[in-house]
């Protein structure tokens, strides 16, 4: 964490003890992006109004002698996926112009009734479909650390809004490393948590099955507030969890003194020596805490990838299916209805998302599912099994966050394989479904931030938790 | 799987059916050269549920267009469905009352684009169901499989303006109303046992009347509340199963009977012609009385189903199903047989049906357990209490006094009719004191026997001819003495009178 950073645990008890007030917490922020936001493009739509009267009721609360909530006056980004009543949510498609959604999201009520003041809707990558933010309809995110290089994606925005200081916290959606490979290259916290820890009710799908909202934070103790906040059973969610959140606050300080750190010896290759150096390390830090270094393997892992682009897409297919120009969003006039789609559709969405259309369609179809959705379903569950078997010798298992450090813009957008490359080390938790994050340790090439991911079994959080505070207490 | 929908227009040639040279359109099939019909239902039901099958809006026929909807309905980005514990509650009766196995199921995504289908993907269960492997019988015995019986939600409604024949293709515009998407649907699937046109239409009534009678659907065919689709194909036996049209647009248990004949009388005839039948949905149009075209197997589209991932499986646990089977109210056949033995009746006849269909029969036993007459109250209520629904508001002890009038012999059935007529107008009342009111005094034997006497004299013919055996020739002399008495004479003491005489 820089200097210059306050924290959203600090600025939430100031608030609440009547030491500092939402207003002027808010107008420093909205300093800094007025200051800087022109270089990086973090937002969508900054919510100035809104948020100036939201940190007004929250001073006001304070003076009534009221209680705002544990996020009392923290300035609170949100990726532009995330529904927000009366607010457009975008998704940076072209596809959704001038749509307001009727309701906020689950986590949106949460974060307002703990006192949290939106401060705006973040870029991403089109529908949340990219590592590098490059494939936003509005134009790419830069990273705070070096604005001529991507700030990682999908959540790119999100990531640059902590790490430039315009929001105390915020966040982001993780499909298959949306928000840990973006902290990772911007230097912050970045948490994808169990599927179905945290409600997707109001966050519009990519991939269903996948799909799972996380914080981005200046330090583990505020990531591990946020999950306490946004976290826990949400009837309006099928999917949710029916449990309260992860308990992960109180157990920042237990450190890690027996904990068994799984280093997988068949991960896959491909992370730059910069990266490799920081991840080993993390090793050695934990092992001086007192944690025992344990080798696993992980077989499946490396057929992670391939899995992820049959599953994601053909859940795309169908949940971006409902984009068609009949209801909501953008329609191109043609003679009928069907011409009406395809004008709609063609003119709406970028290139990845069409491309990644296609690709799920065609997995999906008669005649290719056995072969491609169908397998891919397998070796999800080959994944699930391995994990499941590592963890029996392993509390954690420590790899990259992402194969290297931030990127220069332009490096990968003519290869989508390349950019696919990306998430290597972060997709196999979103098949899994099992909660991973990654936390900045120390810099790599050109004095960028490397992120260390910490993967942990189905709701273990409180024990990544433990692990990312030991990190966190090492790295600085 | 599929809703009704007439969204393709490609009309093949017909083929010339022979209309004016069929037969009374009982067993076309049948009657044709030893061909076989071979008929299989899918029928839709709407579960008359509070709410939707994945959100809170109201589930109600007839309100103000796009007033019932939310988030859900809309399918609107980052709503999610969350299932209806009453729609699958619901369900799990049906799957009850059709003999199903209910067994732990999930749901897929059924994906297409249609602008009343508001995610382009409809929520339906795919290869594991809710109820599988079950059956009804119809009330002459014939027992009809069921294949399966599984939950999905209904599309919006489409109304195309202008263009030709209510269809998108052509029209100048579409209004969509999506009260209807969402609704909860059961379709059920029964396996290909049917034989003939009037067992299709004994089972739909019959599962019409189940579904009425354990609250599951209001089940009307003509709100589309109720949606009957037929797969009809037409083999020789013994030789491999035809090709089969599925016939939709079928609005009536009436259409449904003349739809699956003309189907199957148009294959013949194509068969017969050395053609064959192409596998396709065909729309029956009730103006021409003929099925056309809708579209043919090859521009089906392909729904590309996957497990819906915003839902988890759905697992009845022992302890609901045996909730839900112990609630069950019984079932017409069972109904059916109770009035038929409470009233001496016949089990398959149309009183019977026609009182049990109106959930009129604990109205009837409530009669006789007030001391009536059960067969008496029967015909009464099949011919006086069409209009009165399952809860009469005539007390069932006045009906009971009024048959007990009858059994005395103290009211003939014309006096029994306008006592009746009176009960219904009023809602009720003491049977002896309108039929006093009314002036219906039972006649005495003496005052008949006279009657009967001055008619014998007036049609000495009849009365020869009687006499001689010809037992027809009594309508003319208790004709007479009908008229005599002015309706109050009772005819089966009158014909009793006129055999004592005959010297029976």
């Amino acid at each position: 964490m820089s200097a210059e950073h306050t924290t959203a645990i600090e600025i939430a008890s100031g608030v609440r003890a009547g030491e500092r007030s939402a207003v002027d917490v808010l107008e420093q922020h909205l300093a800094a992006i007025a200051q800087g936001e022109g270089a990086i493009h973090a937002f969508n739509l900054v919510l100035t109004d809104e948020a100036r009267a939201a940190a007004a009721a929250i001073d006001a609360a304070v003076a009534a002698g009221n209680d705002p909530g544990p996020l009392a006056g923290v300035p609170v980004a949100l990726k532009d996926n995330m529904c927000t009543r009366g607010i457009p949510t975008t998704c940076s498609s072209k596809i959704l112009e001038g749509w307001k959604p009727p309701y906020d999201a689950t986590v949106v009520t949460r974060l307002k009734e703990a006192g949290a003041v939106i401060v705006g809707k973040t870029n991403l990558d089109e529908f949340a479909m990219g590592s590098s933010t490059e494939n936003s309809a509005f134009g790419p995110t830069r990273n705070p650390h070096d604005t001529s290089r991507v700030p990682g994606g999908s959540s790119g925005g999100s990531a640059a809004s902590v790490a430039a200081g315009f929001a105390a916290l915020s966040f982001g959606s993780d499909t298959g490393g949306s928000i840990r490979q973006p902290a990772a290259l911007c230097g912050v916290v970045g948490v994808k948590p169990t599927y179905g820890v945290v409600s997707r009710q109001g966050l519009v799908a990519f991939a269903s099955s996948l799909d799972q909202i996380g914080p981005f934070s200046h330090t583990v103790a505020d990531a591990a507030l946020a999950i306490e906040v946004v976290g826990g059973h949400d009837p309006g969610d099928s999917t949710s969890i029916p449990r309260p959140a992860p308990d992960v606050v109180t157990i920042l300080g237990d450190g890690v003194e027996g904990l068994r750190i799984g280093r997988i010896t068949d991960l896959p290759s491909g992370a730059d020596p910069d990266v490799v150096e920081r991840l080993e390390a993390a090793f050695d830090a934990l092992a001086d805490a007192g944690a025992k270094v344990v080798d696993v393997q992980v077989p499946a892992f490396t057929y992670g990838l391939t899995a992820y682009y049959l599953i994601a897409p053909s859940e795309a297919s169908s949940n971006l299916a409902r984009y068609d120009g009949v209801r909501y969003g953008l329609r191109v006039d043609a003679p009928d209805t069907n011409s009406m789609y395809m004008a709609t559709r063609a003119a709406g969405f970028g290139d990845e998302v069409k491309r990644r259309i296609m690709l799920g369609t065609y997995a999906l179809s008669a005649g290719y599912y056995d072969a491609y959705y169908g397998k891919a379903l397998k070796v999800r569950r080959l994944i699930t099994d391995d994990f499941n078997r590592a963890y029996e010798h392993a509390d954690v298992l420590l790899t990259p966050a992402s194969p290297s450090v931030a990127f220069p813009f332009g490096d990968k957008t003519d290869n989508p394989l390349a950019m696919y490359l990306c998430d290597t080390y972060t997709i196999p938790s979103n098949l899994s479904g099992d909660p991973a994050m990654s936390v900045p340790f120390g810099t790599g090439a050109e004095g960028l931030p490397v992120g260390v991911q910490i993967l942990a079994p189905a709701l273990g959080e409180p024990v990544m938790f433990k692990v990312a505070a030991e990190l966190e207490r090492r790295a600085s | 799987m599929s809703t009704a929908r007439a969204d393709a227009s490609d009309e093949a040639p017909a083929p010339s059916p022979k209309t004016g040279s069929r037969p009374d359109a009982a067993s076309v099939a049948g009657e044709r050269d030893n061909w076989q019909l071979i008929v299989g239902l899918e029928v839709h039901v709407e579960l008359a549920t509070a709410t939707k099958l994945f959100s809170g809006s109201a589930n109600r026929f007839g309100d103000e267009p796009n007033t019932n909807i939310d988030p859900v309905t809309l399918g609107l980005p980052g709503a999610l469905p969350v299932l209806n514990r009453q729609a699958v509650e619901l369900a799990m009766r049906i799957g009850v009352a059709l003999n199903c196995t209910i067994q732990p199921c999930s749901f897929h995504r059924k994906n297409y684009f249609y602008p009343d289908m508001p995610k382009a993907y409809q929520i339906s269960q795919y290869d594991v169901p809710l109820n599988i492997d079950g059956w009804l019988d119809l009330p002459d015995g014939f027992r009809v499989g069921i294949e399966r019986a599984h939950l999905e939600e209904d599309t919006g409604k489409s109304t195309h303006m202008g263009g030709a024949g209510g269809r998108i293709h052509g029209s100048d515009a579409s209004l969509i109303d999506f009260n209807r998407a969402g609704v909860p649907l059961v379709e059920i699937v029964s396996r290909p046992d049917i034989r003939t046109s009037e067992q299709a239409r004994q089972y739909v009534t019959e599962l019409r009347g189940i579904l009425v009678a354990i609250g599951a659907s209001d089940a009307k065919m003509e709100e589309g509340s109720m949606r009957v689709d037929a797969n009809v194909s037409v083999h020789h036996p013994g030789e491999p199963l035809g090709t089969r049209c599925e016939i939709k647009n079928l609005n009536s248990v009436r259409s449904l009977g003349r739809a699956i004949e003309y189907e199957a009388s148009r294959q013949i005839d194509l068969l017969e012609s050395g053609a064959t039948v192409r596998q396709e949905t065909r729309h029956w149009d009730e103006g021409d009385g003929r099925t056309h075209t809708l579209r043919t197997k090859e521009d089906a589209d392909d729904y590309r189903y996957f497990l819906e991932p915003d839902l988890v499986p759905l697992v009845p646990d022992a302890e609901w199903v045996n909730a839900v089977r112990t609630a069950m109210p019984p079932l017409p056949a069972a109904r059916r047989a109770t009035l038929a033995d409470a009233s001496g009746a016949p089990v398959t006849g149309e009183a019977i049906a026609v009182v049990v269909d109106r959930g009129q029969d604990a109205y009837i036993l409530a009669v006789a357990a007030a001391g009536g007459d059960a067969g008496r109250a029967l015909v009464h209520v099949k011919e006086a209490f069409a209009d009165q629904g399952d809860n009469p508001v005539v007390p069932a002890a006045d009906v009971a006094g009024l048959t007990r009038l009858e059994l005395e012999g103290a009211l003939t059935a014309t006096q029994a009719k306008a006592v009746l007529a009176d009960l219904v107008e009023n809602g009720g009342g003491d049977a002896a004191g309108i039929a006093k009111a009314k002036g219906f005094e039972a006649m005495d034997t003496g005052a008949l026997e006279s009657l009967v006497d001055d008619a014998i004299a007036a049609n000495q013919g009849a009365w020869e001819k009687y006499a001689g055996g010809e037992d027809k020739a009594i309508g003319a002399l208790v004709g007479a003495v009908m008229k005599a008495s002015r309706g109050q004479a009772d005819g089966g003491a009158v014909t009793a009178l006129l055999q004592s005489k005959r010297g029976e």
